[in-house]
């Protein structure tokens, strides 16, 4: 059983090796996803936003005005998944505050009650 | 559950090092509009200054720092100025986060924009780091801390 977990990430490792080969080199011109049209001909919304983001927003950074202008129901979505995390950790993990005395026996429904 | 005991030493370090990751968790937050950074990265410089002071003092001194029931509701409060800013926006006539109609004159529409994105990263920033401090206080909860 363990050859077969081996055979099974070796050859998983070498599937990712062999079509990592078929990437286009870092910051190649040519390549499908840097160019300015899309495939079809339609200017994409990339480069919208690398002429217009300074004149839009008069911020220096594009990945700012991206990520809060252009993309703000993102970042709220965002901002509200770390709020949902920290109020679900502070409701598992805080200490459970009960005036029951511990030495009496639990009965089946008495959390509910509570 | 072992016995906590400062280190004077690294309390002393901790004390000298903290506020100034405190600071450059400030400049991350309101230079994001020149630099890489921004709100996320910013309250996570914040919240390794507190929770040095946490790790290294232990639990009941840093709450002189940072209270405890503090973290949820500055988090809230966090997320309520993103959603207050979308909000003004929108009462004031234009739509939900475009920050273009917000009420504030003296602006271009361009500077405007640039006004609610900085409030937006301020939200951020905050909320971040209150709750990443929260969720620390709520992984201690129920050890016996110094």
């Amino acid at each position: 059983m363990k050859i077969v977990n081996w055979l099974l990430l070796i050859s998983f490792g070498a599937l990712l090796i062999y079509a990592s080969l078929g990437l286009p080199n870092r910051g190649d011109g040519d390549a499908v996803m840097h160019r300015e049209k899309s495939p079809a001909g339609s200017w994409g919304a990339s480069s919208y936003y690398i002429r217009n983001a300074y004149r839009d927003a008069e911020t220096l950074n594009m990945v700012t005005v991206i990520l809060a202008d252009y993309r703000g129901y993102d970042t709220l979505g965002e901002e509200t998944v770390i709020l949902t995390a920290g109020l679900i950790c502070y409701l598992v993990l805080r200490k459970r505050r009960t005036n029951r005395d511990d030495k009496k026996p639990l009965k089946a429904g008495a959390d509910a009650q509570t | 559950m072992r016995k906590h005991k400062y280190n004077p030493i690294i309390l002393m370090v901790s004390r000298v090092v903290s506020p100034f990751i405190m600071i450059f968790g400030l400049y991350v937050i309101f230079h994001g509009h020149y630099s890489p950074g921004g709100g996320f990265q910013g309250g996570t410089l914040l919240a390794a200054a507190l929770l040095l002071i946490r790790l290294a003092a232990g639990f009941d001194i840093a709450q002189i720092q940072f209270k405890r029931i503090l973290g949820t509701p500055l988090g809230s409060i966090g997320v309520l100025i993103y959603f207050g800013t979308g909000f003004l926006a929108m009462i004031s006539g234009g739509e939900f986060l475009n920050y273009g109609f917000l009420p504030f004159a003296g602006f271009t529409e361009a500077g405007l924009r640039a006004l609610g994105i900085l409030m937006v990263e301020i939200g951020v920033g905050l909320a971040v780091m209150a709750i990443l401090v929260a969720i620390y206080d709520d992984l201690l909860e129920g050890y016996p801390h110094d």
